[in-house]
Formats: structure tokens, sequence, C-alpha cells
């Protein structure tokens, strides 16, 4: 394949896309593009920022990973991206470019033409998202037949076709079964066929493993890498496993309480992070490919409520740090900025004392890697 | 290899510090059909045949994907549900067939912490109540009252006691699940069954309960079995690790052992399913490097017809003849190291 594998650029960063007067159009090259897009919500009890802020960009072939926490407002974002809001109970500002396009200033119904087939999602539970009163076959054919000028039997013969692509054995029988005759891991299959039934260029799994073993959950990983080899589409995975980021992902986005936190290739996140929410979750997790520590360091507190996100930087009242930068944390919020090339935090810890902290504290903290002997207390 | 259907040895002879000893443990629920004539159409078997000993004061795990009968295993310990078949010593008392009299003393000593802090609180009682319910239903009288007794339970996992008078619904996921803790602490048990206790909650969170858990543990000097599904987990806080597949116990060892050594094929597979959190790098042209990677094909069958002898010779890769009609006995292979498995890995 004679790919070329162009990097996804993300958080531009915020003070450019706050005038949007002088915001140029997107990035020609990339596939998705996302500036500035915050999602509210006005409810009874004040306005939900559930997304406040979010910029990046995503190129074919390329993934990009989503990782937060429950409310950080990462399936909002994804929701908005495929348009599936409620206009008049989301309130949605910014740009979204699919492929050059603007989405959310677009009438729904041309939104509507482009779900399905040039941008599609799949699920994470493949139970509640499957109509337990159609069959399967029918059901991935819906979308084929509406995008498509094709007959029935095209279409169920498509639906055939997707079916043996994502791994489901003797296809032509099995399209003709209800969801609650297929297992889970055969149910989220099905959600993947449907999704890619008409190609889409761009593909956004919400948790698409939450609900799965792991031995299905890695297959089903393996699946969807090996499609995305195949179809070369863009793809947007989100999850809160930081293993499964890992697996699939070029690029990661650190969502905390709506905001970006950090913004970076995978090496970026997992090697050098920039953020200490990102540090702290490195340091939280138990992992059996390293060596086992007596005690794991969790980050204090509780993720903040989005009615009533802490002023300054979100994380500031669960962050260690933030004592030490005299009260900026709590008065001023930190804009994205490049902590280096393409990798990008919103942290008001000074460059060097950031790299100075991880390195020397909470790098050496973190459990050295098993040795091949025994992996045993470090 | 070819030895016959014996009970495995692991739990024959309790050992003097066995705080429980469970044999033959089996469950199997009827599949019935029929509303005036009940027929039994079918059995789902959802454990057979589990035997294994938990050691005072250390921390057992379970582990295995869903259907393979932990969680049933989890309720039968604390009898919740009654068992089919096999025996549970509890503290040298059989407690399998005791009725619900006789069980209500035992409660105080074997408690279970629940998966999902959500549905485990009652929302209509406050805090106060929740924490206090086993003191008023064992009529358990403490030295300076129930009041006073549930705010220093609270404070011992780590709540403030003023929040006695509040309701479950004004606290986080996190915060409840130490709730949960606090009630099943109240009447100072030798035993806590943990039913995925972290499974629900965030990251971040997570690693506050699994401290909490550590810490208590020290403090009060208890006995865990703790069931899970995630492998990280269970390292972190077990001593000795089950793993069990569709109703089958197929591996029991220390846990240093199991996760540097593990012998059963089925928890070789389910190590290297685990992705890890380590950047995957492109090749040259675009490609992932991919790890290496056992990988299983199918789904777990179902329990309503397990395959015979060996369950887990149908998405096996070393599986032979004798898999399909020899079922495998648990042995132990190496010091504290059992193993059901005909071709047993890392020999």
């Amino acid at each position: 394949m004679a790919v070329r594998w162009g990097r996804a650029r993300g958080g531009l960063n915020q003070q450019e896309a706050a005038g949007p007067e002088d915001a140029p159009g997107p990035q020609p090259s990339s596939m998705l593009e996302v500036r500035d897009l915050r999602i509210h919500f006005p409810t009874d009890d004040g306005l939900v920022k559930a997304v406040d802020g979010v910029s990046f960009a995503l190129d074919r072939g390329r993934t990009l990973g989503i990782v937060g926490e429950s409310g950080s407002g990462k399936s909002v974002t994804s929701l908005g991206i495929m348009g599936l809001h409620h206009g008049g109970k989301a309130d949605i500002r910014g740009k979204i470019w699919l492929d050059g396009e603007e989405l959310v200033s677009a009438p729904a119904a041309r939104v509507r033409e482009l779900r399905g087939s040039k941008m599609a999602m799949i699920f994470q539970d493949p139970l509640s998202s499957l109509h337990p009163y159609y069959t399967v076959g029918f059901q991935i054919a819906e979308a084929y037949l509406i995008h498509n000028k094709v007959g029935r039997k095209a279409a169920k013969a498509h639906a055939v076709d997707l079916l043996g692509r994502v791994g489901i054995p003797n296809p032509q029988t099995r399209v003709d079964d209800y969801p609650h005759q297929f297992s889970g891991g055969m149910r989220q299959r099905a959600m993947i066929a449907m999704a890619l039934s008409c190609n889409p260029e761009l593909l956004i799994a919400d948790e698409p493993t939450t609900a799965l073993d792991v031995t299905v959950q890695a297959q089903i990983l393996e699946l969807m890498a090996d499609l995305q080899e195949e179809f070369g589409s863009a793809v947007i995975i989100i999850t809160h496993d930081l293993g499964v980021v890992a697996e699939l992902a070029d690029d990661i986005l650190v969502m905390y309480a709506g905001r970006m936190a950090e913004y970076g290739t995978s090496e970026d996140i997992f090697d050098r992070p920039g953020h200490p929410y990102a540090w702290g979750l490195l340091s939280s997790m138990p992992r059996f490919d390293r060596a086992r520590t007596q005690r794991l360091i969790p980050i204090p507190g509780t993720p903040p409520s989005l009615i009533n996100v802490p002023s300054g930087c979100p994380f500031h009242p669960r962050c260690p740090y933030a004592a030490s930068l005299g009260g900026r944390c709590v008065t001023e919020v930190p804009l994205l900025r490049a902590v280096g090339p393409g990798h990008e935090a919103a942290c008001h810890l000074p460059i060097d004392e950031q790299r100075r902290i991880w390195t020397d504290l909470v790098q050496t903290q973190l459990a050295p890697a098993a040795s091949q002997a025994d992996g045993e207390d470090a | 290899m070819t030895a016959p259907l014996s009970p495995p040895s692991a739990a024959q002879v309790p050992s003097a510090d066995a705080l429980m000893t469970v044999t033959g443990l089996t469950k199997h629920f009827p599949v019935t059909r029929g509303i005036i004539i009940r027929r039994r159409v079918g059995l789902v078997r959802s454990v057979d045949d589990v035997s294994f000993e938990v050691t005072r004061g250390e921390t057992l795990g379970i582990v295995g994907e869903s259907g393979c009968g932990k969680t049933t295993t989890a309720r039968m310990l604390t009898r919740l549900i009654e068992p089919t078949a096999g025996q549970i010593i509890f503290d040298g008392r059989d407690i399998t067939h005791l009725s619900a009299g006789a069980m209500r003393p035992l409660r105080r000593e074997v408690q279970m912490i629940f998966q999902d802090p959500y549905s485990s609180l009652n929302p209509r009682h406050t805090v106060g109540a929740i924490v206090g319910a086993p003191f008023r239903l064992q009529k358990v009288s403490t030295e300076r009252g129930t009041k006073r007794s549930v705010q220093e339970l609270l404070e011992l996992v780590g709540l403030n006691p003023e929040h006695y008078n509040r309701y479950p619904h004004e606290f986080s996921g996190g915060q409840r699940q130490r709730i949960g803790i606090a009630r099943t602490l109240a009447l100072r048990p030798k035993l806590i069954v943990a039913d995925e206790p972290v499974s629900a909650l965030d990251v971040s969170i997570q690693a506050q309960v699994i401290n909490l858990l550590a810490d208590l543990q020290n403090e009060l000097g208890l006995t865990y079995v703790i069931i899970a599904h995630d492998l990280s987990v269970i390292r972190h806080i077990c001593d000795r690790v089950a793993v069990m597949y569709l109703g089958n116990l197929v591996e029991l060892a220390d846990r240093t052992d199991l996760y540097a050594r593990p012998r059963h094929p089925y928890t070789v597979a389910l190590l290297s399913a685990v992705p890890l959190p380590e950047p995957i790098h492109r090749t040259a042209d675009g490609r992932r490097d991919r790890r290496e990677r056992i990988r299983l094909t199918g789904d777990v069958p179902s329990p309503l017809n397990p395959p015979p002898a060996c369950r887990f010779h149908t998405r096996c890769w070393k599986a032979q003849e004798v898999c399909r009609t020899v079922p495998p006995p648990l042995e132990e292979l190496a010091p504290g190291h059992h193993v059901a498995c005909h071709f047993p890995e890392n020999t």
C-alpha cells in the first residue's frame, strides 16, 4: 500500500481559533478538522459545558485516540461530529470540516446524507444499538440501500460480503439471524460491518470494546486495524482504556472536563507526557507488563461536575503542582501550547519545569519494565 | 494424564490456616419451559467442581471472562445462592447447607462488596442508615452507639463523618464504593468477598479504592476473595490467582508464578490478549508494527451445552484427541501451581 501517512495536526492553538473572522479554512489534506468546537447544554441546573474548545485535525489513514474519564466530553465530541445532537437542546459552536465541507452550519439534510456514507460510527453497546426486531442483514443493508442506487438483492449480497469481511462464519446464513442470535463479539462485528457498509472515509468508534471480554477485545482491535489498512479511512477511537488507545492510535487527545488537556503522538503521550493529568493517569494504572509496585499513586479527588467546572485550569483542585505556581492555575485558564514538535499541553508549568518533573519525579515512580526472570515487587 | 476423575488435591486436606475451604463446588441452574407444567429442558452449568482454599490474611483473586462462573462462585461463598453440590467449610464449620437462621450469625464474618456502587446502595436511605444497617440487622450494640461507630467507619474508608445524613446520590462513584466498603466492614468480618469492586470506576478513582482495600487489609487483618476481569488489577492486589473458564477452575497459582509462567493455554492467551499501554510504532511502509499475540478464535461456548472433557478444547491451539475425551484433572505441577491441562505450557 503506497499511502503516505501524514501527521495529524492537532490543537491549533486556541488564541488563533478565537477570532473566527480571520480563521482560515480547513487544511486541504485533512479528512477531518475540528476547530474550537464548543457543545453546551442548557439545563435547569445551569449550563453544562460538555465540550469547551476542542480542536484537532485528522488525515486519511490515521487514527486519533480520544481518552478521558467519564464526563470528560469525549463521547459528546464524537456525537457532535456525527451531527447527532438534538438541535434544540445543544448549543454547538465552532467548525467541523469533513473533507473540506463545513458541518456545524450545514443543513440537517446534508449532514444526514453524509452520515452513514462518508462518516460512520460504531457504538459502545452492540446489544442496545442493534434493533432487536430486524435481522442483522437488514440493518447492515439499510444504510447501503439509502445511500446507493441499488436493489434489495444487491444490498443483501453486500451485507453478506461485509459479514464475511468482519469475520463472521457462514455469512450467507447468519445474515438472516436476529441480533439475539449473535454473541457479544459477533454483534460488535456486525456493528462494524454496518458502519463500513458505505465505505466511510471517517469512522468513529466510541468505546468499541468496552462491553467485550479481553480475548474478544483483542480480536476486534485487530479487525479494526486490518480494516483501516484495507480501507484507508480516518479513524477516531474513543476510550477510557489507555491500553486500547496505545494499540490503535497514532495520535492521542487527552480530554479533561470538556477541554483539551494534551495532544500529541502516541509516543508523546506515553513516553513524555506534559500534563499533570496525563502523569496521574499513567501512574494510577496497575500494569502487569511492569514490575509490581507496592502502592498505586492515585489522582486525589474526583472529576469535576461540568456545571461547576473549577475556575482557571479545571484540573487544579486535583493537581499536586498547582500550589507551586502561586494561584495562577486558579485564576487563569491555561491555553494549549507547544511542549515539543506537534505536541501540546494546556498547563501553566514552565516547559523546563514540566520536563524536569516528568523525568525526575513522575517517571521514576512508574514501575520499571518487568525483568524477564520474574517481574516481582519493585 | 489419564488420572481418574477425583476431586483435585488442591483442597482435599484443609490446612490449619485455611479460613475457607471449598471442595467440588458446583452450581447448575435449570432451564425450564412451560407455565403450568414446568419441564426442565436444559441445565446451565455455571460452576462445575471447583475446589480451592483461602488462607487467613491472603487475597485470592478469581479471574475469567463473562460467563465463566466467577460471580456465581462468589455468591455461593457468601451463601447468597445455594450450591448444587460440593462443600464450603468456613473457619472449621461446614456452612454448605446451613439454614438462613443458622447462617445469620456467620454473616457477620463473611461480607460482600458489590460491583455497581449505584445499584447496591438504597437511594432512599441516608449514608448513616446504610452503613448502620448491619448493626441494626444483627442487633449488635456498640460501645458508643451506632452513630459513633458509623462515623468511625466513614472515617476509616476516607469519607467525611459529617456526611452521615446525606443520601447516596450526593456522592460520586468512587465515594459510593467507599460507602459500600464501610458497610461491609461494619461488623468486622473475617472474610470479604468483593465482586468486581473497581470495574465501575474511572481509572484515577480505581487506584484510590485499590489502595484503600490494601490499607484496610493491613490494618484489620482481613482476608479477601476478589473477583475481577482486569488482569492488571488482579495482579496488583492478589497473592494467589485462580483462573476460571466456563465454570471450571483451570489454573490456580501464586501471583508471581502465574504471571511469569502461566501454564494453562487459556491463561497464556488471556494474558497475551490484554492491550498494553505502550505505543505501537508504524513501520516504514505505514503498517502497524503489531505485537505477537495468541489469538483465540471464536467466543466462549455457552455454559448450557459446554464442550465435553476439557472445556477449552474448542478454542485451544494445542488440543488433541485426549482433550475431547478425558477431562484434565487439576494437578499440582509445581509447588502451589495447580493446572488442569493435558499439555501445559512453560514446563
